[in-house]
């Protein structure tokens, strides 16, 4: 489930919020704060426009929930299938 | 998640508690089976019991969830059988240390190629927060409620000891050195072993004062360090990571290939 | 042929017989009196490009055999009473998973390490209830070479048709006894081969829901088919499961499919039964001993039968009633307490009528031995 979106971020950060037990790790060690966990307790990219794309978060994610999909990559993939 | 194909969505949420490092575990290894490129219908998981056994379940390959301890045994069967099978053992530490200790130390012993993961939370999760054979002097748990005075074994130790082929240690915290170092392990022609410091943050934790998942986390980062680096020698006393053994000798299911032509009289 | 024919072990006419019904791969450790099963096989197998394992314990003998077996080859292991009690958790797991393989237990005096060089028929009753949980089990046994090795062949086939482990319970004298045998000609015992699924790649399989015989079909590891294996119950697809109707159909299942289909897996031998007024029943190197002295007191005109049970497991327990039915007395002649007396007598409608004739001393029972309780019953004395 897309979770946070911002226009201006070179990055996306999918989240299964089903999957996302809120261990808080992403949290944790995310260099740049991208995210944070909401009043669910949920994992959410609050600031995806400061992410670096080191995809730890996604890495270390023990939910299998996070995904950090680069934008400018998906698009050249998108324009290589066309 | 990239490695998606890879796993049975249909039981996620997967049971593990929030925090769990098996998860951090099954994540690594679907990222290194992507890298390799192999074809799923190539990969057998044979586990135990317990918590770490559950891995089995989430994966779409041949899986085969056994006994106590004995899923090496079972996995050394399958090998043997269908040589051309990538089988991958995934054990936690009471599994592959205790119950499943002669298993272990004889599958090590006949260099069968197939890769054991000893998922090591250091406690006996499932049933609670009993001590195990890898808890570690003084720790705490539900039956050591004074202390544990049992000493845990070396895992790396009693792997290059017992013959492994290949040993390596990493942690859960170095999620891209414990993706590779199961793609090397997968791809080792031996039996290979491979122990992730997997934090149990609900059962080990609590009961030891280790604090939350991310502390845990932050802990194999500090407490652990590369073989022979810098930060090792002047701290001796941090755990090694890296890979400890790697050589080659002769593989036991290909040893038998030649048993068969001796046989045979070829 | 007379290069089929042989004077060999018993044990080795087990492991032959083994190799006949197409076995692929065995693992076994050592232990008397069934170590030259394990011995010949690592001759054998390679020879035939299967596998042998000598692995580090009972434990883990069983667990590969099981592994193996899940590939697709026939699966075969061979212990003792030690042995098969270390055996047990693997033995309920075969059971719960549905995956054929053959346990052979060469029976030595015990319990515990007991009588390791010694005859006894102690583990009747640990075949059928050794581990735990509730389950069906098949268990067979002989008495002469040319039973050992229809009946390892036989155990083979029940072991695929049912989906199942099957047990082989010999003796020490059996497995150590040397007679002549003619190897039969390939073709000449009909096998059973492993029954695997029609259901194509991209189709739904279901490991676990059997066909309206009963029959599951399997699919090799390594095949098209992803499937689960877990000694939880599970449900069709194989994954664990908790809801009690899917646990309730599970084991309905396991006990059904041997106790519905009991007739089929029923062999005996009757000698002289037809106008006996009194009957032995008994297996294994016990029944070489009740045919003897059968055979002796018919040359006097005494009318004895001897039924010879094949198939301990499921017990047949209607063919026992039927025979029993008009007799004087029955004896049962075996080599512990009475595990197979019991169910005789169960299965009588009087079961006054049934006695023991044992020997528990690691000493193969006698023709004499039997005659002495013979005598006692009909109360001639000694």
């Amino acid at each position: 489930m897309k979770n946070s979106e911002t226009k201006t971020a070179a990055r996306e950060h999918h989240i299964e919020r089903a999957w996302c037990k809120g261990c808080g790790i992403c949290v944790h060690f995310c260099p740049k704060q991208v995210h944070k966990l909401d009043e669910e307790g949920k994992a959410c990219a609050v600031r995806p426009e400061d992410c670096i794309g080191c995809r730890l978060c996604e890495l270390r994610c023990p939910d299998l929930a996070i995904e950090v999909i680069d934008r400018q990559a998906a698009d050249r993939q998108g324009k290589d299938h066309e | 998640m990239p490695a998606r194909d890879y796993i049975r969505e249909r039981f996620f949420p997967h049971m593990w508690c929030p925090g769990c490092g098996h998860g951090i575990v099954l994540n690594a290894l679907l990222r290194a089976v992507e890298a390799l490129g192999l074809d799923k219908k190539n990969f057998v998981m044979v586990s135990g019991i317990g918590c770490s056994a559950r891995i089995s379940g989430y994966v779409d390959f041949h899986s085969m969830h056994t006994l106590h301890g004995r899923a090496l045994a079972f996995a050394t069967g399958i090998k043997i059988s269908k040589p051309e099978l990538n089988v991958i053992v995934p054990m936690g530490d009471g599994d592959a240390m205790a119950i499943g200790g002669n298993h272990f130390i004889h599958a090590a012993r006949r260099n069968i190629e197939m890769t054991a993961i000893v998922m090591n939370n250091r406690i006996y999760g499932m049933t609670g927060g009993q001590f195990s054979p890898l808890s570690g002097y003084g720790t705490m748990g539900t039956t050591a409620p004074y202390g544990n005075i049992d000493h845990g074994f070396n895992t790396v130790d009693l792997a290059s000891s017992a013959g492994a082929t290949f040993v390596a240690r990493t942690t859960t915290y170095h999620a891209r050195e414990l993706a590779d170092f199961i793609g090397q392990a997968i791809s080792h022609p031996g039996f290979s072993v491979l122990e992730v410091l997997s934090q149990c943050p609900t059962q080990f934790g609590r009961r030891n004062k280790a604090g939350d998942a991310p502390e845990m986390l932050e802990s194999y980062r500090t407490g652990t360090a590369r073989i022979d680096s810098k930060k090792k020698r002047e701290n001796p006393d941090l755990i090694e990571r890296g890979i400890f053994v790697q050589k080659e000798l002769p593989e036991y299911c290909r040893e038998y290939e030649r048993i068969i032509s001796k046989a045979r009289g070829e | 042929m007379s290069d089929a024919v042989k004077f060999i072990q018993g044990n080795v006419v087990c492991a032959e017989a083994a190799v006949y019904a197409g076995v692929g791969m065995f693992a076994g450790y050592p232990i008397t009196p069934s170590t030259e099963i394990a011995e010949h096989m690592s001759v054998r197998l390679p020879q035939v490009g299967g596998k042998f394992l000598q692995m580090e314990d009972e434990i883990s003998s069983l667990c590969a055999v099981i592994g193996a077996s899940l590939t697709g080859h026939k699966t075969m292991t061979a212990t003792s009473g030690p042995g098969f009690s270390l055996m047990q958790e693997a033995l309920g797991y075969a059971v719960m998973t549905e995956i054929p393989c053959v346990i052979v237990d060469v029976m030595r005096g015990g319990p515990s390490t007991g009588l390791p060089t010694h005859v006894g028929q102690g583990d009747v009753m640990q075949a059928r209830y050794g581990t735990h949980g509730d389950h069906a089990i098949i268990a067979v046994t002989a008495s002469n070479h040319a039973d050992i090795f229809r009946m390892t062949v036989e155990a083979f086939n029940f072991a695929e048709t049912y989906r199942t482990p099957v047990i082989l319970l010999l003796d020490e004298v059996i497995g150590h006894l040397r007679e002549k045998i003619r190897i039969p000609e390939p073709g000449e015992i009909p096998l059973v081969g492993r029954l695997r699924t029609a259901v194509e790649h991209g189709v739904d399989y279901h490991p676990y829901l059997p066909r309206e015989d009963g029959r599951l079909p399997m699919s090799d590891f390594g095949d098209v088919h992803r499937y689960n294996v877990t000694g939880l119950y599970h449900d069709m697809w194989g994954f664990p499961t908790e809801k009690p109707e899917v646990v309730y159909g599970l084991i309905r299942h396991l006990v059904d499919k041997i106790d519905h289909n009991s007739e089929k897996m029923t062999r005996f031998r009757k000698y002289h039964t037809k106008d006996a007024e009194t009957l032995f029943i008994s297996y294994g190197a016990a029944a070489r001993s009740a045919l003897h002295l059968v055979e002796n007191r018919r040359k006097r005109g005494e009318r004895i039968g001897l039924l010879e049970l094949n198939t301990l497991w499921p017990f047949p327990a209607d063919i026992v009633r039927e025979a029993c039915r008009d007799m004087n007395f029955v004896l049962v002649v075996e080599m512990n307490m009475g595990q197979i007396t019991r169910e005789v007598k169960l299965a009588v409608e009087d079961p006054r009528k049934v006695y023991l004739a044992n020997r528990v001393d690691g000493e193969l029972i006698t023709p004499m031995d039997i005659q002495n309780i013979v005598r006692l019953i009909q109360g001639r004395g000694v």
